[in-house]
């Protein structure tokens, strides 16, 4: 190998601390749930850690001008042939972001959910293993092997608790991601006897050379793993499952889960901008099309459904679907040739829109959940939808049903007003008002897209107006649906206020707090995100960096029947 | 052999999609069975199709590349197989709880009305 300094042995730290905490807690009774919870932690933190070191890597790298990526070769294996993790900007932040989110779900789950089932924490910790070894892998097999890590991990959260509902929204999960799954594998087996390579950079240099003939399969590859990660992201026609799925799930685990769409956006987004961004040849801009109608479509879809659905949580799943449409569309634009600060943007929303999604879900049962403490039965599936729908019989802006209360506030507790306080500060970043992220993000968005593809003149214009219409719809559909939802239970709801743990409210608090943060460090993150954006609108630099060392094994092939000697490349 | 394959690969999928849609529960997962049998010998057949020829070199690197298979295909399915085996097997106990407390096997958990 090349006279490299020690591989950076952090950057599979992320994917084996998870590994080995899942690991371990499997040897405690299940009864130990504190000794569990504890070594969870334990575990988020140092994932922390070890994130922010890696986030470091990666920025320092930058700033010397030097490689953006860092390789690390799975058992030291030369580079088209073995697996091979990659930290890149990107990578770094997506694991930055789990380890953030990770936190605020384990403590909220501590509040009680990680008590009705069976470890809880294991699967936890397991798919945290799952998603960072996606962000991380740079080889499309082991993406597979990551991806089912995590999604078995996830079928187990979201039975978690059992139940007709999570059982019933569970069948259809499984099959829609087993179903996805395989499309998945035909996708990869498609893109290896195409290319003859598996790993993401080779595939992007093997791609420029391609037949005529192979080009074509190769197209279809590319749609059948796109089928697969849209199916993963819910774009719209393929999001029916998200919303039963999430609003079933425990809270806790659809907090964690609101990543998960975010995974498939991660490797929509690293795939179409490595492999069929600028550079190409032919195949270059391949799927932006459909990634920007699908994003359009996909935020109308979700607008639609947030504005109809009287359940939180399923309001949730359907912000979720927004989010996702949005940078989805922002991808296609950005692979269409929309530019870095767009793309940038994109990115910064992601951020702040994942951390909110989870905050949401995390908000949304104690908010909408009708404990008061004095041993009322739980109301079952048809009890819930008939108080919801007496609760949304429409009112004037819901103002006379607090008339004849006698004092208000007398029956609000100051845990409720804190939810208050924080379902309206998440309203606000889910419709994108200004003193939140979203608002930075979705002005970063349009800026990039106006000031780099409208002075232009005659690039892109319809999806772009589209686009952007869409974006501010989605917005204010939100912002309706989540007002009225506020107003109503907040404001003109009688009887007293359900009971609230403070374990409850720590963790929403903490998310909010990482989303204020996020607005006073906008300059830094934003500049991060745009930097981003620039190294992933040039993929040479990804695949120069990951195949420096490729071109020496390729040298000796064996060419003929002769008999040659033992290739002697490793030491 | 192209051809029986290419059947083969089709008859699979193509009854495994089917089954897929139907609405009882028993019928998705035979039927996502099936799609993975599919899925497994397309992995195989992107390998290209080879007659006796094993996977795995001598020692020695004293080879003659075209007597042998791709070995990557088969390394693939053989994760492939596992994985897809191991989720299904996941699949069916949440069918089989699914089946015990909705007290009916179709997929919405819900008796159609004859």
């Amino acid at each position: 190998m090349t006279p490299e300094a020690l591989p950076n042995h952090m950057i599979i730290a992320p994917i084996l601390i998870p590994l080995i905490a899942g690991a371990i807690m499997l040897f405690y009774n299940d009864r130990n749930r504190q000794t569990k919870l504890l070594l969870g932690l334990a575990a988020v933190g140092l994932m922390f850690l070890s994130s922010v070191e890696l986030l470091e890597d990666a920025k320092a790298l930058n700033q010397e001008g030097g490689a953006l990526v860092q390789l690390y070769r799975l058992g030291d294996w030369p580079v088209p042939v073995g697996i091979v993790l990659v930290l890149d900007r990107l990578s770094a932040m997506m694991v930055m972001l789990m380890a953030l989110l990770a936190g605020p779900s384990l403590i909220y789950a501590a509040a009680g959910w990680h008590g009705k089932g069976q470890h809880y924490h294991s699967m936890f910790q397991f798919l945290l293993a799952g998603v960072n070894g996606a962000f991380l892998t740079g080889d499309l097999f082991n993406l597979f092997v990551f991806f089912e890590v995590m999604l078995a991990a996830s079928y187990g959260l979201m039975l978690h608790g059992s139940g007709p509902d999570r059982i019933k929204a569970g069948l259809q999960y499984i099959a829609v991601n087993l179903a996805a799954s395989l499309f998945f594998l035909i996708g990869v087996a498609l893109v290896y006897g195409t290319t003859g390579t598996l790993n993401m950079a080779d595939i992007a240099r093997e791609l420029t050379t391609l037949e005529d003939a192979q080009r074509l399969l190769f197209h279809a590859a590319a749609a059948f793993l796109g089928m697969a990660f849209l199916i993963k992201a819910a774009a719209w026609p393929l999001c029916f499952w998200l919303p039963p799925t999430y609003a079933a799930a425990s809270p806790p685990a659809a907090a964690i889960m609101a990543i998960m769409t975010k995974v498939g956006i991660y490797v929509i987004l690293r795939l179409s901008l490595l492999i069929l961004g600028r550079e190409a040849g032919a195949s270059a801009g391949f799927g932006a099309p459909v990634l920007m109608i699908a994003g359009a479509l996909t935020m109308a879809f979700g607008t639609v459904g947030v504005l109809g659905t009287p359940d939180l949580a399923r309001k949730g799943g359907y912000i979720a679907i927004i989010s996702s449409g949005t940078i989805l569309g922002a991808i296609g634009l950005a692979q269409a040739g929309g530019g870095a600060d767009l793309l940038g943007g994109a990115l910064y929303y992601l951020v702040g829109s994942t951390a909110a999604v989870s905050a949401f879900f995390l908000i949304s049962e104690p908010v909408s959940r009708n404990d008061t403490g004095e041993d009322e039965p739980h109301p079952h599936d048809e009890g819930a939808s008939l108080h919801l729908a007496e609760r949304w019989e429409w009112t004037p802006m819901g103002l006379d049903t607090v008339e004849d209360t006698p004092s208000p506030a007398s029956t609000r507790t100051v845990s409720w007003l804190t939810m208050a306080i924080c379902f309206s500060l998440i309203a606000a970043m889910l419709a994108g008002l200004p003193p939140m992220p979203g608002f930075v993000g979705k002005v970063a968005i349009l800026r990039g897209a106006i000031s780099q593809n409208i002075g232009l003149s005659g690039q892109l214009p319809v999806m772009l107006w589209v686009y952007t219409a869409m974006m501010i719809l989605s917005g204010l559909g939100a912002l309706i649906a989540l007002i009225r939802f506020g107003i109503r239970r907040f404001w003109a709801q009688e009887g007293p206020a359900p009971r609230i743990l403070a374990l409850e409210i720590v963790p929403v608090v903490m998310l909010l707090g990482m989303l204020l943060l996020l607005t006073l460090r906008a300059d830094a993150v934003l500049s991060y995100a745009r930097d981003t954006a620039v190294a992933l609108l040039e993929p040479a630099t990804y695949r120069k960096a990951v195949l420096q060392d490729a071109a020496r094994v390729d040298a000796t092939p064996p060419e003929n029947l002769a008999p040659i000697e033992p290739a002697e490349d490793e030491e | 052999m192209e051809l029986i394959l290419a059947l083969a690969i089709g008859v699979l999928t193509g009854s495994g999609v089917w089954l897929l849609m139907r609405p009882r529960s028993y019928q998705v997962i035979i039927g996502l069975c099936l799609l993975a049998y599919g899925v497994n010998l397309f992995i195989f057949s992107m390998g290209r199709l080879y007659i006796g020829a094993a996977p795995i070199m001598p020692k020695g690197g004293f080879v003659d590349p075209t007597a042998y298979a791709d070995p990557l295909p088969q390394a693939l399915v053989l994760t492939a197989i596992v994985i897809s085996f191991a989720t299904t097997a996941l699949f069916l106990v949440v069918l089989i709880a699914s089946r015990g407390i909705t007290g009916t096997d179709h997929v919405d958990g819900k008796e159609r009305s004859q």
